[in-house]
């Protein structure tokens, strides 16, 4: 397997202090390889988003890292943890190194400014020494590369259709060349033809570029399609990690094969649609033990009272995959 | 810019419509203001003074009321308001020429310099919230619901007084005469700083409060989170996204206090008897002087006609999306 660029470790996110905190992110490991499309998923609240604003550590007050590490391997020179990096070094690191584009990026664009202004103060910000000229030979570039037409450079975010904005947003992602781009749910907002249009692009582009994703949605249909693994995150912990196939075939966590039964298969067989009983846990006040055992149809005896481990299940071809589970217990943890 | 158009269109009506009934009032007036005047000024008006008062006061019985109307637009565009009752037999125009450049200065620039203050101290209050700035909140509230006035009453007690620095009336040394010399504008500027640091300090504060509160709102926006995910400065997140886009509301809201400096602050210039308009305003109507009345409303209401386009104008020029596509 290709080396890893971007390594969460132990993550522990939490919104508020104190007794009253809800861990929204809990003990996550995650490692994004170079080149690879890493898909995570899960119910609405389950921490995904939580889990990309706090490696990327853009958390709004009251949200906090309690623990953790990020440790990112640049192209060149040594690895170092993101948590740990000054205001200053910070700022250099984001977008150069890890872009986003967000859930909801119909409101990423700043209504008052030119989309060109947009485009050019990143580079403003990161390479001040490139002249204006070449500033503005770039973001047309990245139009470009997007299917927008140059002449729209000088357009409103509201002279352009959800769609379009939607491009800009990646083109700007893309802007600096990073090696890795979080995708949060960046096409929730479409219809679902302009979501694969632009989401067969995107994958197109990585090609090319050779950048890693990180593609976060709930929506499980579009992951298969498009990752090469799958991170299955429930109630802010990672539950199951596998190649996309693999889940798709053969998912062990209960959890998991419950969000596959939720949505129409791609292709081959129809499958019956079950989805999952009850509804997502209460962060605030977790069930003890695995916290899926109050609505999971397999729970038996140590479920209740003992938190199953992240790592390689007993399974033949446990080696490229990990899940917590008792049913599955690890073999060797994860972390 | 059809919607400006149509914005030009309105005001313009507006303007018509507040002249029209400017004719049409003292028209309606009970008593007979005027023939008393003409009575106790007997052989002091001249005939061109009693038409112009026929005309605008409805008495040229001649005359059909469209006639009338006619000659009391070509009055207006002449600037002939007609002659004041208080400050017979000086034309209203001349009583509120006089009057005009004491308030425009007096308020103008405190308005000017209250906005660019309070919205500086905003966007800062803003920016840090959560900070100790939170702590003068209460201040700023206090100051803001606080009317003029009293401000100015409490100034005047506290601050004023036969020894004191500060005049407690008037807008200069009564023995000095108007004039653009080392005498006078030192006084002038003398009298003018308790009204003004009254002004400032009740104003100031609504200021301070509107762009906080704009800040806080758009600090929760999403493009100000990808701004700083592309790791912009702090400082250009704060002013290019986070103020530029807060100061649209306070930059109508500056634009329509214009047009409040010409009436808004009257009760300020009661207090210190400071001759700009509102105090006018106070004589004119204390000696039912209705020409002079009717001049500074008419002001005041053009005053505030072309600060609303003014206000529509800055929004044109801040905010794109009020631009239709070009
Ligand atoms: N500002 C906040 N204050 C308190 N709790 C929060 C805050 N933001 C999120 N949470 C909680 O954290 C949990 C995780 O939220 P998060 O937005 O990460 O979920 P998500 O998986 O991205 O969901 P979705 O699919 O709806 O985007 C949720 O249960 C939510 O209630
Ligand atoms: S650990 Fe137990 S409760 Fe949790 S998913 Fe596995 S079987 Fe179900
Ligand atoms: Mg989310």
């Amino acid at each position: 397997m290709a080396e890893p660029v971007l390594e969460i470790r132990n993550l522990n996110v939490d919104y508020g202090l104190g007794d009253r905190a809800v861990h929204a992110v809990r003990d996550v490991n995650l490692t994004l390889h170079r080149g690879e499309v890493l898909g995570l998923a899960g119910e609405s609240g389950s921490g995904k988003s939580t889990l990309a604003y706090g490696l990327t550590r853009l958390l709004a007050p009251p949200g906090v890292i309690t623990g953790g590490q990020v440790i990112y391997h640049p192209a060149q020179g040594s690895s170092y943890d993101v948590l740990a990096l000054s205001d200053n070094g910070l700022r250099e690191w984001r977008w150069a190194e890890t872009a986003i584009v967000f859930q909801g990026a119909m409101n990423s664009l700043n209504p008052v400014h030119k989309i060109s202004t947009q485009l050019m103060d990143v580079l403003k910000a990161h390479e001040p020494n490139m002249s204006a000229h070449s500033r503005a030979a770039r973001a047309r570039e990245m139009l470009k590369l997007v299917g927008i037409s140059a002449d729209r450079m000088d357009a409103y975010p509201h002279q352009l259709s959800g769609g379009m904005r939607q491009r800009v947003m990646i083109g700007m992602a893309l802007i600096l060349q990073p090696q890795v781009v979080i995708m949060d749910e960046p096409t929730t907002a479409l219809d679902v033809v302009m979501q694969r249009q632009i989401l067969g692009q995107l994958i197109e582009l990585r090609e090319r570029l050779g950048f890693s994703v990180i593609f976060i949605t709930h929506d499980l249909s579009l992951l298969v399609e498009f990752s090469n693994r799958i991170a299955i995150m429930y109630g802010g912990r990672i539950v199951e990690e596998a190649p996309a196939n693999t889940i798709y075939r053969d998912a062990l966590h209960p959890y998991s094969k419950g969000l596959l039964s939720s949505f129409p298969a791609l292709r081959g067989p129809r499958r019956e649609l079950t989805g999952i009983p009850g509804s997502p846990p209460d962060l605030a006040g977790m069930p003890a033990g695995c916290s899926f055992h109050p609505r999971c149809p397999k729970a038996f005896e140590p479920c209740g009272s003992a938190i199953p481990v992240l790592g390689r299940p007993d399974t033949p071809d446990g080696a490229g995959r990990s899940v917590a589970c008792w049913l599955h217990p690890a073999e060797q943890p994860v972390g | 810019m059809k919607y400006f158009l149509q914005r030009i269109g309105f005001y313009v009506f507006t303007a018509w419509a507040a002249i029209t009934l400017n004719f049409f009032i003292p028209r309606m007036v009970p008593g007979d203001p005027v023939q008393s005047l003409i009575a106790k000024y007997k052989g002091q008006l001249s005939t061109d003074a009693m038409q112009s008062l026929y005309i605008l006061f409805g008495l040229d019985q001649h005359k059909s009321m469209w006639a009338e109307y006619v000659d009391y637009w070509k009055q207006i565009f002449h600037g002939d308001l007609g002659l004041s009752f208080t400050f017979f037999p000086a034309p209203v125009s001349q009583v509120i020429s006089q009057a005009l450049p004491w308030t425009l200065l007096l308020v103008g620039i405190t308005t000017i310099i209250s906005f660019l203050l309070g919205t500086s101290l905003g966007v800062v209050a803003g920016w840090r919230r959560g900070s100790w700035t939170d702590g003068l909140l209460p201040v700023t509230t206090f100051f803001s619901s606080v009317p003029y006035f009293w401000l100015g009453i409490i100034a005047i007690y506290l601050l004023a007084g036969p020894d004191s620095f500060f005049p407690s009336s008037g807008g200069f040394d009564s023995g000095l005469v108007p004039a653009w010399d080392q005498y006078f504008i030192p006084s002038a500027i003398q009298h003018s700083l308790l009204p003004a640091l009254t002004i400032l300090i009740s104003s100031v504060s609504g200021w301070i409060l509107s762009m906080r509160n704009m800040m806080v709102t758009v600090a929760s926006e999403d493009y100000i989170t990808v701004a700083h995910a592309k790791g912009l400065s702090e400082r250009r997140v704060a002013l290019s996204y986070a103020a530029r886009n807060a100061l649209l509301p306070n930059v109508s809201g500056f634009a329509l206090s214009l047009g409040f400096i010409v009436g808004g602050t009257l009760l300020v210039e009661i207090v210190f008897s400071y001759p700009g308009l509102g105090f006018t305003l106070l004589q004119a109507l204390g000696a039912r002087d209705y020409p002079l009345m009717q001049g500074i409303f008419l002001i005041i209401t053009i005053a505030v006609l072309v600060a609303n386009l003014l206000a529509d104008i800055a929004y044109l020029l801040l905010d794109p999306r009020t631009r239709k596509d070009g």
